[in-house]
């Protein structure tokens, strides 16, 4: 429909028919059309993304009403497997991980990311010798947590540690001040990464008890998984915090311990049976 | 006694440039050095998930706690009133000053993400002594500026001694602040202690000194200005008692780890079945370190000798690299003791395997890196001294201010 334009000069008076003063005005009715699609279409999503997030554990802040914790049972850890620690780079991407070009076998096994690892040991008096995994112990008094000069080394609410890879500005001291030899330094640029695990060169990492399954609602850990679908049932992970949870019935039955209990840190990650 | 007279160093301009050009270029590599370290990542390193500090580490500490001994001559002066000191004031500043920007260049260069420095000046946590330290450092330098003012303006002469004693006690707390970066660290055994914190202090004094005396001899040396055998000599009776107040500590150091039974391997490790940290200890941080500059300092006749002089020197600075690398990297090399009564047979992540140390050896951009930091200190020093009157005319015996009259003795800024 072709539009008759009103005289712009007001001195020209009323054009001759009057009647198109009545009627809509076809320009006005497509901008507004057009604005109402627009805004539909900027407003929409938001609400379907609000309709999704609500009851999703990814949408509501960790509270410290669960403490998250794994109890090894070192008499259960087999000698020579090593499930769980293949478990742990597969779910953290960690297996991604690539030598660098020049680099030795031995220099990268000391500088690549290792957020899990199996150690064998011997009582020096009785001989006795005890498998277990190893991996960060989830302090309630985290050293790390202490000494980051940026506060990028944090504690959730939940107990979980770990590192915000925002302000992580690589200064290792973290990993100065760990006790357990937790932390990894990414020393490679970072070719291959999992979306829910990011990684990046010159930042510190380590352990987070899959964060990502705690945010997702899932109970469990990629190593406990591994352990038990072996039978062999030496990782159990839960929350210390709610008496009928299967790790604290563990605990109280289980003789227990926290390594390094010296530095009365109250660990999240409990052994039994060395 | 005649006036100080403070003047640029005027040595001729082709010797200057040269000077400056090898300083360049001694930056520039330790730039590169960074750049490689920031664009390929710290594989490129020795440093590992085990030794996480190296080789860059050390040249920093030693840059940053000497910036505070440095400043040390300046507080002689000033705040104690010795007069033969005080002409080495400005001096004194701007060598605190320089190496401590080299110091904490080496640093920030070496963090895994430089390019995040907003994050750390932004972001502070203040449980962490590190982040303490970030102010010391700041603070310092904003003081030793107001102190080299104080020093050198005409209008400064009643803030001289107040500013003196502020920057004596924030250096002090800089060093204990720098010490206690690894003494806070309670879960490695060669750490966790207290005494690292007046340890540092005290080492801060003797290498502050040994690089002031160095680069006072050099300076004055290249341009024929008068260094009398008085000053010098008591300069070096300085230098001699920090050197063995280092020794002592490092005794008392030792002797109180292996008063514990659970530090027992530590010691014996380190003294003993170390390797290269054994030998570090004895030949670099005890022998030429501490040793060797004692009998030249106290020597009748060597130290006299300009030359055994700046070889006393050189190996006070030199050992204190060697103390550094035992007490940096040798305490992280040693296995945590994660499980005390318990050999480690195996491990995915080197735990001390059967007691084995972790392995380290630094790579070469580390060590550009380090000598680039010490190559930043000194051309801010050359530089310093060219264009501003840091520099006495004369440090002749005839030419010292009266003794103990310091903060008295007339002062006259270079025409």
């Amino acid at each position: 429909m072709k539009h008759q334009e009103a005289p712009l000069d007001p001195s020209l008076g009323s054009p001759p028919d009057s009647s198109l003063d009545a009627s809509p005005d076809p320009s006005r009715r497509a901008f507004l059309g057009i604005a109402a699609g627009a805004t539909a279409a900027v407003v929409a999503p938001g609400f379907v993304l609000q309709a999704q997030a609500v009851g999703n554990p990814r949408a509501e802040r960790v509270s410290d009403v669960h403490r998250w914790g794994l109890l090894v049972d070192t008499n259960r850890c087999v000698d020579g497997c090593r499930a769980c620690v293949e478990a742990c780079d597969q779910e953290n991407g960690l297996d991604l991980q690539r030598k660098q070009p020049g680099q030795s076998e031995a220099e990268w096994d000391t500088q690549k990311a290792v957020w899990l690892r199996k150690v064998k040991l011997q009582d020096n008096l009785t001989g006795r010798v005890s498998n277990l995994p190893m991996m960060c112990q989830h302090c309630e008094s985290p050293p790390c947590v202490d000494v980051c000069p940026t506060g990028a080394s944090f504690k959730r609410a939940d107990g979980i540690v770990m590192v915000d890879r925002h302000t992580c500005i690589g200064c290792r001291y973290c990993m100065m001040a760990c006790p357990y030899k937790a932390r990894s330094f990414i020393h490679e640029v970072v070719e291959d990464q999992l979306t829910r695990v990011p990684r990046g060169k010159g930042c510190v990492e380590s352990c987070n008890l899959c964060v990502s399954r705690r945010d997702q609602g899932l109970d469990s850990t990629a190593c406990a998984d591994a352990c038990t679908a072996l039978g062999h049932r030496a990782i159990l992970f839960g929350d210390l915090k709610d008496p009928a949870s299967a790790i604290s019935q563990a605990l109280k039955t289980m003789p227990s311990r926290q390594i390094r209990e010296d530095l009365d840190l109250n660990t999240g990650v409990r052994y039994a049976g060395v | 006694m005649k006036r100080i007279v403070y003047r640029e160093w005027r040595i001729p301009s082709e010797r200057y440039w040269s000077l400056l050009g090898i300083l360049a270029a001694v930056v520039g590599l330790g730039g590169l050095a960074a750049l490689h370290m920031e664009h390929n990542g710290h594989w490129v390193t020795g440093m590992s998930n085990a030794v996480v500090w190296g080789m860059p580490h050390i040249f920093a500490v030693m840059l940053i706690i000497s910036a505070s001994g440095a400043l040390n001559i300046a507080t002689i002066g000033t705040v104690f009133g010795k007069g033969a000191y005080k002409p080495l004031g400005r001096l004194s500043g701007l060598l605190a000053s320089a190496l401590l920007v080299g110091g904490l260049l080496i640093l920030v260069l070496d963090l895994g993400r430089p390019d995040r420095l907003l994050v750390a000046i932004t972001h502070y946590n203040f449980r962490s002594i590190f982040a303490w330290n970030i102010y010391l450092y700041t603070g310092f330098m904003v003081i030793v500026i107001a102190y080299l003012w104080s020093m050198a303006d005409r209008m400064g002469g009643p803030f001289v001694k107040p500013i003196g004693i502020f920057a004596m006690v924030w250096r002090l707390a800089l060093t204990a602040g720098t010490g206690s970066i690894f003494g806070f660290l309670v879960a490695r055994q060669a750490f966790d202690t207290a005494f690292l914190a007046p340890m540092f202090v005290v080492m801060s004094f003797a290498y502050g000194l040994a690089i002031m005396l160095l680069v006072l001899m050099f300076t004055f040396d290249q341009e024929g200005r008068p260094l009398g055998h008085k000053l010098r000599g008591r300069l070096m009776n300085l230098l001699g008692t920090f050197v063995a107040a280092v020794l002592f500590l490092t005794v008392i150091y030792y002797l109180t780890k292996v008063y514990g039974a659970k530090n027992y391997e530590l010691v014996s490790w380190v003294l003993f079945h170390g390797g290269i940290y054994s030998f570090m200890f004895w030949f670099g941080w005890i022998l030429m370190g501490s040793l060797a500059p004692l009998g030249i300092i106290y020597h009748p006749v060597l130290s006299q000798d300009r030359n055994w002089i700046v070889a006393a020197c050189a190996l006070v600075i030199l050992g204190g690299m060697a103390s550094l690398y035992v007490i940096i990297i040798g305490s992280q090399a040693f296995p945590l003791q994660m499980f005390p009564g318990h050999t480690i047979l195996e491990s995915g992540f080197f735990d001390g395997v059967n007691g084995e140390a972790a392995h380290y050896w630094p790579t070469i951009p580390e060590v550009l890196l380090g000598l680039g930091g010490i190559g930043v200190a000194m051309l801010i020093t050359a530089v310093g001294v060219r264009v501003l009157q840091f520099l006495p005319e004369s440090l002749a015996d005839a030419d010292l201010p009266p003794e103990d009259l310091g903060h008295a003795a007339p002062e006259l800024a270079g025409t």
